[in-house]
């Protein structure tokens, strides 16, 4: 990825040496939202209007995860012609949310079971007129003894 | 509760295919088999409820008056309901409703879809604020990656196999042979479906159901209003409507829902009593006064063979983790404990939205009527249906005779 790639949607996530998913935390009872979100409180017990900005834990634990070997339609646009198929991973973090993600490349389902660790990244989703549009995806936490040779 | 009940007095489908006709003339065509199968003329029908088709433009979005026009106008009140794959079965809450107030004497209730070929993909446009379209622009997340998801967690958590959910395929298949309305209707091998392709890993092509042209309808009455008239319910025992269920998620809701891109957090609040899944079920069940040990029939929603799987745990069938255990044993099928599907299920169908709640009641009447040739599990009194859809909808049926 390109230093200068944008990201594919304004204000969810950070980017430098290490990104972060942005979320809204309500200031009256804490539940914190992402995507993040403005408005009212959706926790039924809280008349909360006010939300303030904060970046999401890094690692979390995978919840599940798949792939999708035949491209998904339009509005997702393909990053490589012919198409390369990704994995996808839901991860479970510590604010007490499971946040979906594209898997980092060069990572599949092998690499991949429920409740290994993962940590987010952000890559290049495709590239547009604009130039490269980078997203958060997850990367798996190489584990103790094994080799990370990615 | 009010003494008012309400009877299921006809039920009718158009076949499930590709037959490349507007989604109007299904619905009428399963409407008149509805009508006909009550024994109750069109004239007498005083409310048309219509399941919303979003694929088939405006006519498609006042269902209940399309249907109502080409029908022929007769005065009747309508309404059109729009709640995802729960479609069929709100539309029938809103005709049980205004039955049970006393407000209308006869409902017919009607949902039909032509749907397109491949992935369900969202509608045109650029829309940033639509989750629906962000899932798919950000993540490239089709309907198949949620399932496999799920599947997925059965495999790590409960060592379920890919032969299990191949064993729903072949179950269901077998299932739906003799059913004059399924799509599918050809014996599966478990080899088939490992032998065909993986969409999302792990699930393979024959694990997921296709979507289909398809109608249901169901013509409801008070059972009083019934008796009055002396309609002869298909022939068979009178089928009554015990419990309809169509509960929103309990804040937070903690599991991934399609077409969401997370879930809510549960740091602050806690975790709900139940998933979204287990409520609908239980809120089904509360309603009815039934237990899942009362049970003799399900139709669930296997948009994939897992979750066929995740429904019958959701449902209380049988505890967590167990349902491939019922599976293995054969209590699922039709002859078993417990037999899930014995339409053939989305396997044999295909989706076709607004109509496969609707579809589901319909067979679960045929089979309490003791009426479902080739697929008859022997005495059934109890039956369920359950599904759920995007943006918090889901619905569970329970009829009894």
């Amino acid at each position: 990825m390109s230093a200068t790639a944008t990201p594919a949607i304004d204000g969810w996530f950070t980017t430098g040496p290490e990104p972060a998913l942005v979320g809204s935390r309500c200031t009256a009872c804490t539940t914190v939202y992402f995507p993040p979100t403005s408005g009212f409180c959706r926790n039924p017990a809280c008349s909360g209007e006010e939300f303030e900005r904060v970046e999401l834990s890094r690692r979390g634990t995978v919840w599940s995860y798949t792939d999708a070997q035949y491209q998904p339609p339009a509005p997702y646009v393909p990053a490589a012609d012919p198409y390369v198929p990704f994995a996808l991973a839901a991860v479970e973090l510590p604010e007490g949310l499971t946040v979906l993600g594209q898997v980092a490349a060069g990572y599949g389902v092998a690499d991949l079971r429920v409740g290994a660790e993962a940590e987010l990244v952000v890559e290049t989703l495709y590239t547009d007129e604009s130039g490269e549009r980078s997203i958060w995806r997850w990367k798996p936490v190489a584990e103790l003894g094994e080799e990370a040779d990615q | 509760m009010s003494a008012r009940e309400v009877a299921v007095l006809g039920v009718g489908m158009h076949p499930w295919g590709k037959w490349g006709k507007p989604f109007v003339e299904y619905g009428v065509h399963a409407a008149r088999a509805a009508l006909a199968d009550a024994g109750v003329a069109w004239t007498d029908v005083d409310l048309v409820v219509g399941g919303e088709t979003v694929r088939n433009g405006y006519g498609g979005y006042v269902a209940g008056a399309t249907f109502a026009q080409a029908l022929g106008w007769n005065g009747a009140r309508v309404a059109t309901s729009y709640a995802a794959c729960a479609t069929g079965a709100q539309a029938l809450d809103t005709a049980r409703a205004r039955i049970l107030a006393g407000l209308s004497e006869v409902a017919l209730v009607v949902g039909a879809d032509t749907t397109p070929k491949g992935f369900l993909a969202p509608n045109a446009g650029e829309r940033w604020d639509d989750p629906d379209w962000l899932r798919f622009r950000l993540l490239g997340m089709t309907n198949p990656a949620y399932f496999a998801l799920y599947a997925r967690r059965r495999m790590d958590l409960f060592g379920a196999t890919s032969e299990d959910f191949a064993q729903v395929k072949v179950k269901n298949a077998k299932h739906g042979l003799a059913n004059p309305y399924a799509r599918y209707r050809k014996e599966v091998a478990v080899a088939d479906v490992l032998g065909s392709a993986v969409v999302s890993d792990p699930l393979h092509l024959l694990d997921i159901c296709a979507t289909s042209d398809g109608a249901a309808a169901v013509l409801v009455t008070s059972t009083e209003y019934a008796a009055r008239h002396g309609l002869r319910n298909g022939g068979g025992d009178m089928v009554k409507i015990a419990g309809i269920s169509t509960v929103t998620p309990t804040f937070p809701n903690t599991v991934m829902d399609m077409p969401n891109l997370s879930t809510d957090s549960s740091l602050a609040v806690g975790e709900p009593e139940r998933t979204f899944k287990a409520s609908i079920g239980h809120a089904a069940y509360e309603e009815a006064g039934v237990s899942p040990a009362d049970v003799d029939v399900a139709e669930v929603y296997d948009l994939s063979t897992a979750l066929e799987l995740d429904w019958i745990e959701d449902l209380a069938l049988c505890g967590p983790g167990e349902a491939e255990k019922l599976l293995r044993a054969g209590d699922t099928t039709i002859g078993g404990r417990i037999p899930v599907n014995p339409s053939g299920g989305l396997a044999c169908f295909g989706e076709a939205v607004p109509a496969q709640a609707l579809a589901q009641v319909c067979e679960l009447t045929w089979q309490l009527r003791g009426q479902a040739e080739g697929r008859q599990v022997e005495g059934a009194r109890v039956g369920i249906t359950a599904n759920q859809g995007l943006f918090g909808h889901g619905s569970s049926v329970v009829l009894t005779r």
